[in-house]
């Protein structure tokens, strides 16, 4: 190694280093290709502010490209071509839920108010102006609440049996169709709850059949999510209850579940907001109903994504504000559940002691 | 050599019985059993309905299929509600498959970008917010994005399509008439935004496994970010971005309700992806339904075995490919 050494020292440190760009080269580049694009989009009169966007995004990678080959050489270059390639891609993603949200904020407001909420579709023809959810809240809200009481216990005790018990071809078999479950296409699902309720017991639609079919979306969500928590808290806890003499059973439930509620109420409620906004099996099996009807085990219902299917399908001005209102509803909704469900989470979550 | 004898001559263990097995493992208590038994019960209930969900679907098809003048597989028609019916899934297996394919042509490049973007790339403090964001995009109904798609998106598709058209209008694949474009280009784009969560959120997982001692040593060689990512993060997670785009497929395969508001379909395979037409499984369900027959629903519910059945392979084989590399599961993507 010391032979290297009188090389080294006849170069001064300073060219060692390989030449680089300077920190505000980027930022300068990025600024004169935004005003560039807005010049070129001024001066070909192009409307659309995406294509301005665009041409800024590509003058951008090209300048900044040419400038690190002259500068910095090829392989700079072309890490800095791919940093601003990622980078793209991100804003890429963020484009559409802006501009969703955006969109069905600003429409969605004009017809939303507390009127809207609390009246039905009853006897407002869908051309006209006026009518409300009140019937597609109450419906969706007892379904929703119906999918729970079926899907909750049976995702818990399965992701119990999986953690706690599982061991062999059974729990094998269990983890993973329930991975292959979460998969099941929505309308499938409403399918099946058809062909054996509807078509071959010959029950007829509602609330009821709409929340089975929902629960068979729901359980492996739960499940799924449940194993990960409980996979979470310490054998020593597990071990320091057994070994007092208390039951596994007692254990499970007194020590196991108490310490990783947090989050399973999150899971629980992240799958609720999942299949509040399902729109095919509510499709298939609730059918249509403008009145409000509050028994969800007869006749047809209403239900929140199935109306916003309905204003939109009807096709007027005052039913498309409807549907914007409803999606506003909806969205609303979910992302109060989310951010509770995600505010619990932080706020309980389990000490690993790890 | 006396301690070796010792142990030949001990009696051998009593042969252990079921009983005291089960005693071993702390299960005799009643308490016990009736809890063992309830979780068991319900791990074998899921399967159970999975195992129903195949049964009633196909008892269902094949009366349908018994009546079909038709042929299921290559007939261009769905007059299910006609006397004799006459139906086949060409058209729909056509439309499901190319706006699939549309979806994640589109959406696995992204993905990936905004995976290793948060994983590699975006400051510490702000991939946790990045990847909620995300999140965020998976929490949309698919309803909203129906609505959305279909009133704000596709009116804002005519310029690129005609630009399209004007460019490469010739191949016939991209050649536009005007007019509304409820397209499979269009659908293949909205699935592409609905299906980008999944995707991001499994080769994210994938690349954050990356074994750092790799990538420290291509750094310590004098590589470059990029170099670092294509040398040993990217080979890496392969198998990982492979599996996550599987599970988006799946997605896309069987998204209903998004299609049925976006599209409007007809029972042709047109060459044009960006004029509209076609149809998927899904959608088909979802547009049919309300005046089908009962014989008319039969029909659907074997249209829907197929797209069942098609899910089940996608979704199982990308299931196995990542339970075979790594413990993990996007489920909770």
């Amino acid at each position: 190694m010391s032979t290297t050494a009188p090389t080294a020292q006849a170069v001064t440190p300073d060219t060692l280093r390989a030449p680089r760009l300077p920190r505000w080269a980027s930022p300068l580049v990025a600024l004169g290709s935004a005003a560039a694009a807005v010049g070129v989009g001024l001066g070909t009169g192009l409307h659309s502010r995406v294509q301005w966007g665009l041409i800024a995004a590509l003058l951008f990678v090209v300048a900044s490209y040419v400038l690190a080959t002259v500068v910095e050489g090829k392989r700079q270059a072309k890490d800095r071509f791919a940093t601003s390639m990622v980078w793209m891609t991100f804003l890429l993603a963020v484009i559409p839920l802006a501009s969703l949200i955006w969109e069905t904020v600003e429409r969605g407001s004009k017809v939303f108010s507390p009127y809207f909420l609390s009246h039905s579709m009853g006897v407002v023809a869908d051309r006209e102006v006026g009518g409300g959810i009140n019937h597609a809240i109450i419906g969706t809200l007892q379904q929703v609440a119906l999918a729970s009481l079926i899907a909750v216990p049976i995702g818990l005790l399965t992701a119990i049996y999986l953690v706690e018990y599982g061991r062999g071809k059974l729990a094998k078999a269990v983890t993973f169709f329930v991975d292959v479950m979460t998969g099941i296409p929505s309308i499938v699902a409403g399918l099946f709850v058809l062909s054996f309720w509807i078509l071959i017991l010959g029950f007829d639609f509602s609330g009821w059949a709409g929340a089975m079919a929902l629960s068979i979306l729901m359980m492996p969500v739960v499940v799924r999510s449940t194993e990960e928590m409980l996979k979470l808290v310490p054998n020593e806890l597990r071990e320091a209850s057994l070994a007092l003499g208390v039951p596994k059973w007692r254990t499970i439930l007194k020590v196991v579940l108490p310490t990783a509620i947090g989050g399973i109420t999150t899971g629980v409620m992240l799958a609720v907001a999942r299949i509040a906004g399902e729109t095919a099996p509510v499709l298939l099996l609730v059918w249509v109903n403008p009145f409000i009807n509050t028994n969800p085990f007869d006749g047809a219902q209403g239900s929140l994504p199935l109306y916003i299917y309905q204003q939109y399908a009807a096709g007027s001005e005052a039913s498309y504000d409807r549907a914007w209102a409803a999606a506003l509803a909806l969205i609303g909704f979910i992302m109060i559940l989310n951010l509770v469900a995600r505010g619990i989470a932080r706020w309980k979550a389990p000490k690993t002691g790890r | 050599m006396d301690i070796a004898t010792q142990t030949e001559t001990a009696p051998p263990p009593p042969p252990v019985t079921t009983e005291q097995k089960r005693a071993s493992r702390g299960a005799t208590r009643p308490g016990d059993r009736i809890f063992l038994g309830l979780s068991r019960g319900s791990g074998i209930l899921l399967l159970v309905i999975m195992a129903a969900i195949a049964a009633f679907l196909t008892y269902r098809a094949g009366l349908a299929l018994a009546d079909n003048t038709g042929n299921f597989l290559t007939t261009f028609e769905w007059d299910a509600n006609a006397i004799p019916p006459k139906f086949g899934i060409a058209v729909l297996a056509f439309g499901t498959v190319v706006s699939s394919i549309i979806a994640l042509v589109i959406a696995v490049p992204v993905a990936v970008g905004i995976a290793l973007f948060i994983s590699h790339y975006a400051p510490r403090k702000l991939a946790a917010p990045i990847a909620y964001v995300i999140d965020l995009l998976a929490a949309v109904p698919s309803i909203v994005y129906g609505l959305w798609g279909a009133l704000v998106v596709a009116p804002n598709l005519t310029g690129l399509y005609s630009w399209l058209d004007s460019v490469l209008g010739w191949t016939g694949i991209f050649s536009y008439q005007g007019g509304a474009p409820r397209s499979l280009m269009t659908v293949g784009i909205l699935l592409a935004i609905m299906i980008l969560p999944i995707i991001t959120n499994v080769s994210r997982e994938v690349f954050l496994q990356a074994p750092k001692m790799h990538e420290e040593a291509a750094l310590a060689l004098g590589a470059t970010r990029w170099e670092v990512i294509r040398m040993s993060v990217i080979p890496f997670g392969r198998s990982g971005i492979i599996s996550a785009s599987m599970l988006g497929l799946g997605r896309a395969l069987g998204e209903t309700i998004a299609v049925a508001t976006v599209l409007s379909p007809n029972f042709l395979i047109g060459a044009s992806l960006l004029d509209p037409g076609g149809g998927t499984f899904a959608q088909n369900i979802a547009s049919k339904f309300n005046e089908a027959s009962e014989y008319g629903r039969d029909a659907l519910i074997a249209s829907g075995l197929v797209l069942f059945l098609i899910t089940l392979l996608v979704n199982g084989a990308a299931r196995m490919i990542i339970a075979r590399r790594k413990e993990y599961s996007g489920a909770n993507a």
